[in-house]
């Protein structure tokens, strides 16, 4: 054990610690104005991707659904029109819902998702003032066809990142 | 004495002094805050006005809005009476400090203190005591353990440290041969015409266990037991809200204030500056620039000692309670005494001013050294027995 030289140059040694401290850099960020990167495998709310010429990716099998340990996710598939396709296989999801006071962020949907369609986006301020604008459709999770699917490069969990195929 | 003197211009300096007193209280929190967060490396608050600075008027009007509860079973008459104990002697207090040299108005030779009382520094010793009935007050009539418990730290810790506060201050009074602090002859004329004749440098000793034992009677951390916010849940004021709580938060800011500026002037020279400007072959600033000149100093050098008071809140975690008692009875008391008696001993010598100072100074860095070296070898023996 280190026994001590002074106890008063201890104390003295102490106060200069926290006085150097009041010249160092801040650590906190002026939160509502800067915010911090996120990183590419953080789970916030789901993005519904889109290939590049602007077919939704998803397929409606309803995997995600599946997967959903706390059964937030509601999904109607639908059969596609050849003519004016919605996605890219024979059907498409007709209603898609995420019921987000259910979801408890796992990324169990990404993992399951065979298309990688569904992930989960960077998007964490998520607090509102109704329980109803807490359950999104598509119109909130589908990403604008203008951002494209490599808008933003999502990983995985375990650091792999997933590869996207054109169809 | 006519009606003036007696009557206007100690009303005017009241209201000045009361509304200085009033108007630093809550840009001492906004200070506190700041200061704190720094040393925690975040920037404290910033988002009221410019640099945070109406945080101060924001919070005060936040506290008088808030709803002034009344718990069921309490006494109420003693409920309320407790803040007033506490807020008024703190704002007694002020009317003893010399702010700034006198200066001649009309003829008249006004002296920047409120009061000039000849007993001067007793005067504090007898005022800041009557404090503790506030807070004992306070515990007591909250009807609430906490509070109770509060209320009898707050007692002890405040009567355990009064004697080496009173005891300490003995050889200034040795030094300059009078209480009074401001006038011809007096503990501030004592310490004029820069630094080497302040009385820090003579009674370096003195000064500490002044200092330490005012951290004990502001109630300021490291010693604030009697409001134990981690283990009394705010201690003697837990029961009180809205006005009355303001009432107390003013009283500990008004009293770190009064405290500051009392160890200014008896220790770093009050208004005095730290040299003579005809060192630079300037001359000394006269008249009302002298006034203005003083009072610089004279809140250049209370703002350092808020600042520490705020760093060391930062710095220092809570005594325990044996602890705090070991030290005040145990170390600061012996020392105050022993520091008063040497003191009297070199003043007994007689000796030039100059050398009286440098035997003094030399004595009292030997004993601090002492000091150091035995609390030292204590807790190596501690640390051992431990080990």
């Amino acid at each position: 054990m280190r026994l001590p030289d002074s106890v008063l140059l201890g104390y003295l040694k102490g106060m200069w610690v926290t006085f150097s401290n009041i010249f160092k850099p801040l650590q906190t960020l002026e939160y509502p104005e800067v915010k911090r990167p996120q990183p590419s495998f953080f789970r916030g709310r789901h993005r519904l991707q889109r290939y590049e010429d602007g077919l939704e990716r998803c397929v409606g099998c309803a995997l995600c659904a599946a997967a959903c340990p706390s059964e937030a996710i509601y999904l109607e598939a639908a059969e596609n029109d050849p003519e004016h396709p919605v996605s890219a296989a024979e059907r498409y999801a007709a209603r898609y819902e995420i019921n987000l006071l259910r979801c408890i962020f796992c990324g169990y949907c990404e993992e399951a998702c065979p298309e990688q369609a569904i992930v989960m986006g960077p998007e964490y301020e998520l607090a509102n003032y109704s329980r109803e604008s807490l359950l999104i459709d598509k119109k909130i999770m589908l990403v604008a066809k203008e951002e494209g699917f490599g808008a933003h490069e999502f990983g995985h969990p375990c650091g792999e990142k997933k590869a996207y195929s054109a169809h | 004495m006519n009606w003036i003197d007696l009557l206007v211009i100690p009303l005017v300096k009241i209201v000045v002094v009361l509304g200085a007193v009033l108007t630093a209280v809550p840009f001492m929190v906004l200070a506190e805050r700041k200061v704190l967060g720094r040393i925690q490396n975040r920037p404290g608050p910033n988002r009221v006005g410019p640099f945070g600075l109406l945080q101060a008027f924001v919070d005060g009007l936040k506290i008088f809005m808030k709803e002034d509860i009344t718990p069921s079973q309490i006494d109420k008459w003693l409920y309320v009476l407790a803040p007033f104990c506490t807020l008024v002697p703190a704002l007694m207090l002020t009317i003893i400090i010399p702010f700034a040299p006198s200066f001649t108005l009309f003829g008249r030779t006004i002296q920047m203190g409120i009061a000039d009382l000849n007993i001067g520094i007793l005067f504090y010793f007898a005022i800041t005591s009557l404090a503790v009935y506030g807070l004992i007050l306070a515990g007591w009539s909250s009807n609430n353990k906490y509070s109770l418990l509060g209320g009898l730290r707050s007692s002890a810790q405040m009567i355990s440290y009064e004697l080496p506060l009173g005891l300490s201050v003995i050889g200034i009074f040795l030094l300059a041969g009078t209480f009074r602090l401001d006038g011809a002859q007096s503990i501030i004329q004592n310490q004029a015409g820069g630094f080497w004749h302040w009385h820090v440098i003579s009674q370096p000793v003195a000064f500490f266990i002044f200092f330490i034992a005012g951290f004990a009677e502001t109630n300021r951390l490291p010693f604030d037991l009697p409001e134990g916010e981690s283990e009394l849940t705010g201690g003697y004021h837990t029961e009180y809200s809205s006005m009355k709580f303001a009432m107390f938060f003013m009283a500990e800011y008004a009293n770190m204030f009064v405290f500051s500026s009392l160890l200014t002037t008896l220790f770093l020279g009050g208004y005095h500056a730290p040299f003579s400007l005809t060192l630079f072959g300037l001359s000394d600033p006269v008249g009302i620039y002298a006034v203005l000149w003083g009072l610089f100093w004279f809140v250049a050098k209370i703002a350092f000692f808020i600042f520490f008071f705020i760093f060391i809140r930062g710095t220092l975690p809570r005594f325990r309670y044996d602890q705090l008692m070991d030290l005040g009875w145990r170390l600061m008391l012996p020392l105050a005494i022993g520091n008063a008696v040497v003191t009297a001993l070199v003043v007994a010598m007689n000796l030039s001013a100059p050398a009286q100072t440098s035997l003094l100074f030399v004595l009292n860095v030997a004993t601090i050294v002492g000091i150091d070296r035995y609390l030292t070898s204590a807790q190596r023996r501690l640390l051992n027995a431990s080990a």
